[in-house]
């Protein structure tokens, strides 16, 4: 009966190729918003990510995301450096600065300043230069992904800030003496870097300056007895890099709605693509209504008529989800490459798949009342 | 028509079917009384709504009656659960239908070969066993076609293997000729007399074609939900010349 069930599906090609075009349609629909909704997610923790050589943060429990400045004491590093486990503990200024470039183009941009002595938090991939020049007089990096967008002269040479550029931050000369490559953020603002006691020198005079303490724990030491015994130590928040994602993330698509818009976005493809592969299988159930009428007169029972609706339904649904996740991967691919939110973990296609599973499961549902309510005497009717 | 046994293939007393309740109820059938023996092609003739079709369902086992007794190789329908019925229809019942109902997607080979799949018999046997019947209703040479290749009357013999293939002891055909013109309506129906009247196989036509009548061993006249006149071959022949 299975094979019957097949040629049934595959006879009518321009139906077969309909169904799975509208499964791979919708399969497409819920991946490309749900990885997009990702992407986002995955952009507001790329600033924590490209400082990764750290184990944890020690931050005000104020902050409420990476970007936050709600600065600590300095004395707190000490107190961070004193706790058992502890390998290293040391400061990170992060801060907007207001800058301007040899046009006189204005810009906001997010000054990071790194330990002077080892430098530690710096991104991940150094472009131009290497991260020693930063020891350099009045050195700041800057990013080397798409300059055009973010550090343009535009009033000027209409160019972007390159090596040997020299530009004010906050009304203080910087000179770039190097590039890096930093994953894509949600934050638009160019983050540059330079040293600690270079972007104290830079920032208005504040109390307190230190924004996070990033911690390295020992090997052979327990994360969470380490952090918990920071947390009892300083008073502050001590989070991993995992938790301040997550943190950030919440924030981030919670406060600006992105989580809300895109949810729905991402409902809606689940609906819209519910409707056109449901209402394609079940079409196609009732286009054959007859032949399963035929069926049941000849003997064939509702289970045996059920498992044939399944192995059509789970079949268009294989099918088309696989076509669907290739398109996809095909789309995201152009997406990323452009620079845009699109980010496909293993959990969106599986969503993904549950989703049209559970769709087609539907709607193989609602052929079935339909072939288990249809009388066999149905074939007598001309 | 050979000799058959005093037991009738089909025994119907006082069949009555009702369609719907209350005021819109409407009666299908108003008390059959009828006798099928094996080997014989049986004739249910008459005008549309009269209860042809009500009838024949109801004795290939897919619909209920609403009141009497059927009995089917001595079977009592009534008496079986739907699943048992199913079972049933599935060894005993070979159907013909008015549209042929020929699944599009399969051979003319695969098609004939649908019962024996039902019956679990193994893909390869079945298909070699509707081979064979495909040669003995004349279309050998049409296994592979798909139906949309096929003319009228050779859809039709293709339907008439498929009744046959699994040796059931019961035919029903819907109207086989009313969808054909006179010559192939003929060769369906030397086709239906050859090949499915033999082995005590009873067989049921409906039709209001009359120029098939020939073909039948007995005629049962209906109208409005009775039988009001069963005439043997002789007679039909004479009231309907072919």
């Amino acid at each position: 009966m299975n094979s019957i069930a097949l040629k049934m599906l595959m006879g009518d090609k321009l139906k077969y190729f309909g169904l799975v075009a509208g499964i791979a349609f919708a399969t497409m629909l819920i991946l490309q918003q749900s990885s997009i909704l990702v992407g986002f997610a995955r952009q507001t923790g790329a600033f924590i990510r490209d400082t990764a050589q750290a184990d944890l943060w020690i931050m005000d429990p104020q902050v409420r995301f990476s970007q936050d400045q709600v600065p600590v004491r300095g004395t707190t590093i000490q107190l961070a450096r004193g706790v058992p486990g502890v390998d290293w503990a040391l400061p990170l200024y992060q801060g907007f600065l207001r800058g301007k470039m040899p046009d006189g183009t204005r810009f906001t941009m997010i000054l990071v300043g790194l330990d002077d002595a080892t430098l530690m938090g710096a991104p991940p991939v150094i472009a131009d230069g290497t991260l020693a020049d930063l020891r350099r007089d009045k050195a700041v990096f800057i990013q080397a992904d798409k300059p055009e967008k973010k550090l343009m002269m535009k009033r000027g040479g209409n160019r972007p800030l390159a090596i040997g550029d020299r530009f004010s931050a906050n009304d203080q000369e910087a000179v770039v003496a190097g590039t890096y490559r930093g994953r894509e953020s949600f934050f638009w603002e160019p983050v540059v870097y330079t040293t600690y006691s270079r972007a104290l020198q830079y920032a208005p005079p504040e109390r307190n300056s230190l924004a996070f303490i990033l911690v390295k724990v020992k090997p052979g030491h327990d994360l969470q007895t380490v952090k918990a015994a920071l947390e009892d130590r300083t008073g502050l928040a001590v989070r991993t890099n995992e938790e301040f994602i997550k943190l950030t993330a919440d924030y981030i698509l919670n406060t600006t709605g992105i989580l809300v818009n895109f949810g729905l976005a991402v409902a809606l493809g689940v609906l819209i693509g519910s409707l056109v592969a449901g209402q394609t299988f079940y079409n196609f159930t009732l286009d054959n209504l007859r032949h399963y009428g035929a069926l049941k007169a000849m003997g064939v029972s509702n289970s045996q008529l059920m498992g044939m609706v399944l192995l059509q339904a789970g079949t268009v649904a294989v099918l088309g989800y696989g076509v669907g996740v290739g398109l996809g991967s095909m789309m995201g691919w152009i997406v990323a490459s452009q620079g845009l939110a699109f980010s496909m973990p293993w959990y969106v296609p599986a969503f993904a798949f549950t989703a049209i599973i559970s769709v087609c499961a539907l709607a193989a549902w609602l052929s079935l009342r339909q072939v288990f309510k249809l009388e066999p005497a149905v074939v007598f009717k001309a | 028509m050979k000799p058959s046994s005093n037991t009738p293939a089909v025994a119907c007393k006082a069949v009555t079917r009702v369609y719907g309740e209350g005021e819109t109820a409407v009666q299908a059938l108003r008390g059959i009384d009828l006798d099928i023996q094996s080997c014989e092609l049986m004739m249910l003739v008459g005008p549309s709504g009269c209860g042809k079709t009500t009838l024949i369902s109801i004795i290939a086992g897919i619909l209920d009656k609403t009141d009497g007794a059927c009995r089917v190789f001595g079977d009592d329908l009534a008496a079986m659960s739907a699943a048992e019925r199913t079972l049933w229809r599935r060894e005993n019942v070979g159907f013909v239908f008015q549209a042929f109902n020929l699944m599009p997607a399969l051979t003319a080979v695969e098609n004939v070969a649908i019962p024996l799949l039902i019956n679990g018999v193994p893909r390869s046997q079945a298909l070699e066993r509707a081979g064979e019947m495909l040669a003995r209703v004349g279309l050998d040479n049409r296994r592979h076609s798909l139906p949309s290749q096929l003319s009228g009357g050779q859809q039709q013999r293709v339907a008439i293997g498929r009744a046959l293939v699994h040796a059931p002891r019961l035919v029903v055909c819907d109207e086989p000729t009313s969808a054909l013109d006179h010559e192939t309506g003929h060769q369906v129906m030397d086709v239906l007399r050859a090949v499915a009247a033999v082995d005590d196989r009873a067989l049921v036509v409906v039709t209001h074609d009359a120029r098939i009548f020939n073909f039948a061993d007995r005629i049962a006249r209906m109208d409005d939900g009775r039988i009001t006149d069963i005439t043997a071959n002789a007679a039909a022949r004479e009231a309907v010349p072919a």
